[in-house]
């Protein structure tokens, strides 16, 4: 094993952890304006899986082109979950808020199961077998495809935040909830867009992530897990460090993949997990409570 | 301009408005006093839309706006200074006072009453790109009005403008009321600073658990011999 494999492997694992970072900033920003974690995280993404896998094999759509489809879908179904069920449970206890999401995550996991079958599928495109070389490092094309598209989706994301009426509306229903009824914006309505945002990033990002890896149903609970640790790893609520703890992430994975076995790379991730709770609890960008 | 008719409202089991009819003409400025827990703020959320009444009606300019939606409300122009200002602590000045003009009415005119607001209070220009958290409570009270007014508003509900300020700031924030009230707004008043209030308002409302107990000219109020006692301890 030599420096150049090592980089190979580091890049790899960069650009996979951009995909990871969009999927963990869909719950990052459902967390941080509504205050509500969404344990259905993994099992939209999987949906969004699926129905980039459809559109490829039915309809020969490619994940890319069909980015924005299912996004929009998954933005629907966001909005339309937080319209008429999370909004009635915003002020009850925590653990209620907890079960109703898991529920959704079962209902959404048995329905996948019921539809696809326990299978892995996955997807073949001509860019599967090609690759970019720059110097030494050889880079596959469809990871650099993945990581560059995720990387311009969180860009958009940010601008909306920044500079859209919508998104300072939304800045303004985190910062201050009663203060933005005071001003008369529709705190309803805008936390069913933000939730459809954030299941948004979750499409995107599963659209991204079919182009890497097989899809089967069970694979919701695993990134369920997997965005919580990003969103811990970077700071709760931090745009930016979603996105850097999935960089993270996606470097461990990769590290200790090809370092010890690859079974065992979730066993890195979560130590990671431990060490900054250690370390740093409020995540490595995130800000002191 | 307001008509509030036999307003009941209810936190749970626990009454805080009780049987509460009001009238607000236009241009007047009107005080409510009361004890703390007498239902001042209660009805003034129920007027914006924040809490839902029971019972009774609210009716302003023609439309009964009983029960509507907060953002409905505002948009007809009935905007409130809130109790504790309700700013947004950690976004700019300047996207504090945007806030306050995203409804329809406000929208088009917000660069012009951006510029009157900077005009009125010259510190919110000058820190316009700071977080409002980082402002002065004085600052931030004038940020809230600032933020009422770029609503384009014609009701404005002020909610113990003067909670914690400085002396020499609540002078200040009791001369804006004036000012705005000379320029022909409409203006409720809820204060414990009982006497600067009813000096200042045409009239007033005395609410005691939840009822309004006596009603009058600020200077008949002012000189009840049941208010001084009650409430300016003479």
């Amino acid at each position: 094993m030599d420096a150049t494999f090592f980089m190979n492997v580091i890049s790899a694992g960069l650009l996979t952890g951009l995909v990871y970072g969009l999927m963990a900033l869909g719950l990052s920003v459902i967390f941080g304006v509504m205050r509500v974690v969404n344990f259905a995280h993994g099992d939209m993404m999987v949906v969004a899986m699926y129905a980039a896998f459809l559109l490829y094999t039915k309809l020969g759509i490619e994940p890319v082109p069909a980015l924005p489809l299912v996004a929009g879908g998954l933005f629907v179904v966001g909005y339309l979950l937080q319209r008429f069920l999370i909004n009635h449970f915003l002020g009850v206890t925590e653990h209620i808020q907890f079960l109703l999401l898991l529920s959704v995550a079962m209902i959404i996991t048995n329905v996948v199961l019921m539809v696809f079958g326990p299978d892995a599928r996955n997807i073949q495109l001509d860019a599967s077998f090609e690759s970019y070389s720059l110097g030494f490092l050889v880079l596959d094309k469809v990871r650099v495809i993945a990581a560059f598209t995720a990387g311009g989706v969180a860009a958009l994301l940010w601008a909306f935040f920044r500079y859209t009426t919508t998104g300072t509306a939304i800045r303004a229903c985190a910062d201050n909830p009663v203060g933005a009824r005071v001003v008369g914006l529709n705190v309803e309505k805008l936390y069913a867009i933000t939730f459809g945002i954030g299941t948004a990033c979750v499409g995107a990002a599963g659209c991204l992530l079919l182009l890497l890896v097989d899809v089967h149903p069970h694979l919701s609970s695993d990134y369920t897990l997997l965005g919580f640790i990003i969103v811990i790893l970077g700071g709760l609520g931090s745009l930016g460090g979603a996105l850097l703890g999935g960089i993270l992430v996606g470097l461990s994975e990769a590290l200790s993949g090809v370092l010890i076995a690859p079974s065992l790379k979730s066993m890195f991730s979560f130590g990671l997990l431990i060490l900054v709770l250690l370390l740093r609890p409020q995540g490595i960008l995130g800000k002191k409570p | 301009m307001l008509e509030v008719r036999d307003l009941d409202l209810y936190y749970g089991d626990a009454q805080a408005l009780d049987g509460v009819s009001l009238d607000v003409a236009e241009g007047e400025v009107v005080a409510i006093i009361g004890a703390n827990g007498a239902g001042k703020t209660s009805l003034i959320r129920a007027i914006a839309g924040m809490k839902k009444p029971g019972r009774g009606s609210i009716r302003f300019d023609g439309h009964d706006i009983t029960g509507r939606l907060s953002s409905v409300i505002c948009d007809l122009g009935v905007a409130q200074v809130a109790e504790g200002r309700q700013i947004f602590p950690s976004m700019s000045v300047r996207e504090n006072l945007e806030m306050g003009a995203v409804l329809p009415r406000a929208r088009s005119k917000r660069k012009e009453t951006l510029e009157r607001c900077y005009a009125m209070f010259p510190k919110l220009k000058v820190r316009s790109d700071q977080a409002a958290g980082t402002l002065s409570g004085g600052e931030q009270q004038m940020l809230a009005i600032g933020r009422c007014l770029m609503g384009q508003p014609r009701l404005m509900m002020f909610d113990e403008p003067s909670l914690g300020l400085a002396p020499a700031v609540v002078g200040e924030m009791f001369k804006i009321i004036r000012d705005l009230h000379a320029e022909g707004m409409t203006v409720i008043l809820v204060e414990q600073n009982v006497s600067a209030s009813l000096k200042l308002a045409d009239r007033g409302y005395v609410l005691e658990n939840g009822r309004v107990v006596l009603s009058g000219t600020g200077s008949g109020l002012l000189n009840d011999d049941g208010v001084r006692q009650a409430y300016l301890g003479l």
